[in-house]
């Protein structure tokens, strides 16, 4: 006891402990000003959005006559309302097919035993370290040669349906599902689906919240690929879409790109806010598999 | 409590069952692995097919030529020096990123802290954005004459940054999106690591008499190598990887300087239709990028046990 007072009188700062001592300035410095920079893009993202294309090449800050003329041409002149639906319908429908597939795998893996089962895993996780580009060539010319998928949503729902992180992401959580919970449904006379659908569903709803969000935003923001397959502009999703603006007609219409940044980023927004947690907790025991 | 299923096998009614036992099981996983074999195993064997061929895609048209991608493919300066900017582009940004998501947490998990909640989602937040949308915008930003930040510069008195113009520039820039873009995450996962580490580590190092700079380089650090080095692993993969940033925001210029090896091998085989050529490349940049994930998780574990 004495000693450690004794040490303690002799260390400067950190020696009184007290619930909340007075508040820390060059914490709170630091972390406005990483805020600040983390935020301040948004900010100048929607100001020169509201900006007429001259005053965005401006030396001014705020627009001088705020107006939503740019969003208006956007939807008017350019198909970003159907661009718009494309995103959302490839973003839910590939996320809702994904989680179905991964939690089936996962449950399968995770639960039952079967011959080839662990062969099977084997190859799935060895899969998760070749990148993406070295099949990009030859899925193309599936997609365009033998499905004739060019130009409709399904390249960027079907192939992503077997996402091997997702299916060991479930798998994990399923494992620290008890045994006994679904043996005692099977006593009570349940079939397998019914177990799946009834008893394990209900238990990893965190699990695929945190899952289908990293899903969702994963296909919301995606572009190298669903620029390869949707060419045509009524096919294209919302970055694609934004991004092929700068091709056309020489000059760059940045006033209906920051409008269409804008647009493209609010729904991400809307979702972050409404699901922080899983944002945080998904992204997380990604990394603990690491 | 009589549990039918775990009988020891001599006990159980012998095949049918056995056999139905496993078909649930495989009926849970044939979706998932019918697919996989389709779109992610059979296309890396077709790449690797492929890379010994020539074709444009017609057809039929498929010739047969050895080695001779391969051997392009080393005297190719483009799919090179796109590697070296890979190189250049993970050392601009990494150390950057990673020390502040390290510092960034460790602040955040001050308890004198107030609204951490706020200053989390404020710093997560660019990590949501589309790179397109964060490239366009970042393009604006590093505008010459009537960009934020030339004019910022200006008012501290320091000329305008040709950022998007000059070789180096373009890359510190393409770093810069790439530290606004990853801080965030990293430090949510270091808090989350930082999370596990009990308080009274650090402050008992801080009552023996340990300043804040060696309790963060002596302890917090070493105690959070695993994040780090999954986070090293990913920064190295990731940047290899690379495509939206550098294509929105420098279109891979000035004088291919921002160029990265995704950009070459896309350029390769749908720019110039080479198929073939493309799949070598793609290979050679597999066989690199596990290299050099290989060579450093080496650096990042030597000294572990």
């Amino acid at each position: 006891m004495t000693r450690t007072a004794v040490q303690a009188a002799s260390v400067p700062a950190p020696a009184q402990r007290k619930p909340r001592p007075r508040p820390p300035i060059l914490l709170y410095t630091v972390v406005i000003a990483v805020s600040a920079f983390a935020v301040l893009p948004f900010v100048w993202m929607v100001l020169s959005s509201l900006k007429p294309l001259t005053e965005i090449f401006g030396q001014g800050f705020l627009p001088q006559n705020p107006s939503l003329d740019n969003f208006r041409r956007l939807f008017a002149e350019t198909p970003a309302l159907r661009a718009l639906f494309n995103s959302f319908f490839i973003a839910i429908l590939s996320t809702a097919g994904s989680l179905l597939f991964c939690s089936l795998g996962g449950y399968g893996f995770a639960k039952f035993n079967f011959p080839g089962k662990n062969a099977l895993f084997s190859v799935m996780l060895v899969s998760m370290t070749i990148p993406f580009v070295v099949g990009l060539i030859p899925t193309f010319i599936m997609m365009r040669n033998w499905f004739h998928w060019i130009d409709t949503p399904w390249p960027l729902v079907v192939p992503g349906l077997a996402n091997a992180f997702g299916v060991f992401f479930m798998r994990q959580y399923l494992s620290t599902v008890p045994d006994e919970l679904l043996d005692a449904a099977r006593i009570d006379g349940a079939s397998e689906p019914t177990i799946f659908f009834r008893v394990v569903v209900p238990i990893i709803t965190p699990a695929l919240a945190s899952l289908g969000i990293i899903f969702f935003m994963a296909s919301w923001n995606n572009y190298l690929w669903p620029n390869i397959v949707l060419r045509d502009p009524n096919a294209q999703t919302l970055p694609v879409l934004i991004a092929g603006l700068q091709g056309s007609a020489g000059r760059t219409p940045y006033d209906l790109m920051m409008a269409g940044a804008v647009v493209s980023v609010i729904p991400m927004l809307i979702v972050f806010l409404a699901l922080q947690r899983y944002f945080y907790s998904g992204i997380t025991a990604g990394a603990v598999k690491g | 409590m009589s549990r039918p299923l775990d009988l020891p096998a001599f006990a159980r009614p012998a095949r049918p069952a056995r056999r139905r036992k496993h078909l649930w099981p495989m009926l849970f996983i044939a979706p998932f692995f019918v697919l996989f074999l389709v779109f992610g195993v059979y296309p890396v064997i077709f790449s690797a097919v492929l890379s010994f061929q020539e074709w444009n895609g017609a057809p039929g048209q498929q010739v047969w030529v050895g080695w001779q991608n391969y051997a392009s493919l080393f005297q190719d300066r483009y799919f090179w020096s796109s590697m070296t900017n890979s190189v250049l582009i993970f050392l601009l940004h990494f150390p950057v990123m990673t020390l502040g998501g390290l510092v960034l947490a460790v602040i955040l998990n001050e308890n004198r802290l107030r609204f951490q909640g706020l200053w989390r989602a404020m710093i997560f937040l660019p990590h949501l954005t589309s790179m397109v949308a964060a490239g366009i915008t970042f393009r604006l930003l590093f505008e010459r004459d009537s960009g934020l930040v030339n004019r910022m510069l200006g008012g501290v008195g320091i000329p305008a940054v040709p950022w998007l113009d000059n070789e180096w520039w373009a890359r510190v820039a393409v770093g810069i999106l790439l530290v606004w873009a990853w801080t965030g995450y990293q430090m949510v996962i270091f808090l989350s690591a930082l999370q596990t580490i009990p308080g009274e580590v650090n402050e008992a190092a801080l009552i023996d008499g340990a300043g804040r700079v060696q309790v963060f380089w002596k302890i917090t650090v070493p105690l959070m190598r695993p994040a780090i080095v999954f986070v090293t692993t990913l920064s190295v993969i990731g940047t290899f990887a690379l495509y939206t940033e550098p294509v929105i925001l420098t279109g891979g210029g000035p004088i291919h300087a921002t160029t990265t090896p995704t950009m070459e091998i896309y350029a390769q085989a749908f720019n110039n239709i080479r198929y073939g050529y493309g799949a070598a490349l793609s290979y050679v940049y597999f066989a690199i990028v596990v290299a050099a994930t290989l060579l450093q998780l080496r650096l990042t574990n030597r000294g572990q046990g």
